[in-house]
């Protein structure tokens, strides 16, 4: 209890996490109301209007509409809600899959750690965008799936999950593996040891609690990242299909219509951005709450 | 030294085969069929002239023959013909590859050009409103999706403005001031991408050797700040910079990527795009390849750079 107050002091000292908090408890509740606006503006999501293509900002449309006539703020919490689904989503598994590595990596250490940080490393150094627009446009009937699930129209959306997650878990895997090796070294755990506690139990009980507040730190730095890849693939046209709705594809067509429209450009990447400096900021905070050691200020 | 550069050198090299055959099986998993576009685009073939075709091609062997049949030609030099522009891979790569070259130097320049200034001033004035303006101005270049700055700049320099073109190369015969003027919003797009980042660095880099002894030294004898800073500080923390930076180069060609795509410019990030949409598997493979190749010899460069600067650092007992 002591422990979380102090957590929670640093935190509310560290004003620019708090306002990015602020920010982004508004985001989700923009996005969860999303039905709420339907209601109120008396439109639906995908409801085409062709005479109403481009309306200017109105009481009807608070942001105006799309080349379809489609309500922006309506489909900007639609949208929203995607795009923050797959960055939550995405981060957690990359947590998961980082954390494992890194517990690995540390916890064994000798030729499988060298190999498991090189391997790392190189993720790290590759440019990940070339691969991860090759990874986008793989055909899952190839690989084995049946012609039903790789046609689903949810495809999209699990398959761009998979596909950040499998790139963004490299920042928590060094994370992790550094305060691995330092909390292997601790008193109580060599006590575990000597008393003969197995290996895999020592890493689940009594290292795996010691890991929360990295992991914490990690997955917020990660999330940003996360959901910028996502909006980079959506908006080349390989994340997320269109009609759904999500802040990346939105801007699909925004740069044709950029000389008729210039806010359909403006929005959905302003909400990206402030979902993105957000994480970025929370990340920072938290790290100097919860892990003051490992920065070097 | 030599041992390191060996070992060093051995490791680039076989994550280049490694990424080589990786991305010969994930392009392998590609939808479509080359030989099925060739055949549904011309009625006049039949199913015998398809398997004809795949045995000229060697498509009807194993796919570890195929890949190492590949890959032998390819350290022969011989990397196939490009689909799309019906030309050797390396003659279309050629060219892109100089733009890109160019744009991500550009790009680099700049970057470091306001960068180290901003990174300096804000260690220099560690903890006061200055380095809290720089620190969320990098903040934001850290955060901000490249894509939508470039749509951004083009709608306030092209649309709002009317100074710049929003494309990079404008068709027709320009002259040099013409294509200047297309290369500057590709470039400050690409710049601010990597400048808050950059900007990080330096800024903890500098900070971290104004802690030094021979810092205190230099003051004690009476010399000037900017004085200390150029000829003490500076010098040394600019090596972790300079490796930090090399590793951020795929990170670097991923925005260029972004960058060239939105505005069209003709470099290898657009060109590996279109390959890869259009089923150019050549092209795809070596464009990959080509990128991962600069990113992991810049890796290699600093690595080097590194030993060349800093005769502290010895390789005998395994570096990092």
């Amino acid at each position: 209890m002591n422990q979380l107050s102090t957590v929670f002091r640093c935190l509310v000292g560290h004003r620019l996490a708090m306002i990015s908090a602020a920010i982004l408890i508004v985001l989700i509740v923009f996005t969860l109301c999303a039905p709420l606006f339907e209601m109120m503006l008396d439109t639906k999501m995908s409801a085409i209007d062709l005479f109403a293509r481009f309306a200017p900002f109105s009481d009807e449309h608070p942001l105006g509409t799309d080349e379809l006539g489609r309500d922006l703020l309506v489909r900007l919490a639609y949208g929203g809600r995607i795009s923050l689904l797959v960055g939550f989503t995405a981060a957690i598994l990359s947590a998961a899959i980082g954390t494992g590595i890194g517990l690995v990596a540390g916890y064994r250490g000798g030729w499988i750690d060298s190999f498991l940080m090189r391997a790392t490393d190189s993720m790290i150094a590759l440019p990940l965008l070339p691969l991860l627009i090759v990874l986008a446009v793989i055909d899952l009937e190839k690989l084995g799936f049946s012609p039903e699930i790789a046609q689903h129209s949810d495809i999209g959306l699990y398959k761009i999950i998979a596909i950040v997650s499998l790139v963004g878990w490299t920042g928590v895997a060094r994370l992790v593996r550094g305060s691995v090796l330092s909390l292997r070294e601790q008193p109580y755990v060599q006590a575990a040891t000597a008393m003969g506690v197995r290996g895999m139990r020592i890493v689940l009980v009594h290292i795996l609690p010691g890991l929360t507040s990295t992991i914490i730190v990690a997955t917020t730095l990660s999330v940003g990242n996360i959901i910028l890849f996502e909006s980079i693939l959506s908006f080349l046209g390989l994340g997320i299909n269109p009609p759904t709705p999500s802040w990346g594809n939105m801007l699909t067509n925004a740069q044709e219509l950029i000389w008729d429209a210039p806010t359909l450009a403006f929005f959905p990447g302003l909400l990206i951005f402030l979902t993105v400096i957000s994480f970025n900021f929370l990340g920072d905070g938290l790290q100097d709450a919860l892990a003051p050691k490992s920065r070097n200020r | 030294m030599a041992h390191f550069l060996i070992s060093r050198f051995f490791q680039t090299a076989s994550v280049i085969v490694l990424m080589s055959f990786v991305c010969y099986m994930l392009l392998g998993l590609m939808p479509g069929d080359p030989i099925d576009l060739l055949i549904s685009a011309d009625p006049r073939l039949s199913s015998e002239d398809a398997a004809r075709i795949k045995a000229i091609y060697g498509l009807d062997q194993p796919l570890l023959l195929r890949y190492s049949n590949w890959l032998l030609s390819a350290m022969q030099g011989d990397f196939g013909f490009s689909r799309l522009y019906g030309k050797p891979v390396l003659v279309v790569l050629w060219p892109a590859m100089k733009n890109t070259l160019l744009l991500m130097g550009l790009a680099f320049l700049t970057s470091l050009a306001i960068a180290i200034p901003a990174g300096i001033l804000a260690a220099r004035r560690i903890h006061s409103l200055t380095d809290y303006s720089i620190n969320m101005i990098c903040f934001a270049g850290i955060s901000v999706p490249p894509f939508w700055l470039a749509l951004m700049l083009i709608l306030l320099f092209s649309v709002i403005l009317g100074w710049l073109p929003a494309n990079a190369i404008p068709l027709g015969d320009i002259g040099f001031v013409e294509r200047a003027k297309g290369l500057v919003l590709p470039v400050l797009t690409l710049a601010m991408v990597s400048i808050g980042g950059v900007t990080r660095y330096v800024r903890a880099s500098v900070h971290e050797s104004m802690q030094q002894d021979y810092i205190r030294t230099a003051f004690a004898k009476g010399l000037t700040d900017s004085q200390v800073i150029r000829k003490h500080a500076l010098r040394n923390s600019m090596i972790p910079v300079i490796t930090i930076i090399s590793l951020d180069a795929g990170t670097f060609f991923s925005g260029a990527l972004i960058t060239e795509f939105m505005f069209g410019y003709p470099g290898m990030g657009k060109l590996l795009f279109d390959a890869v949409l259009g089923n150019d598997y050549n092209l795809a493979l070596i464009g990959l390849l080509m990128a991962t190749c600069v990113t992991l010899i810049a890796n290699l460069l600093a690595d080097i750079a590194y030993a060349a600067l800093d005769p502290r650092i010895s390789y005998r007992a395994g570096m990092r």
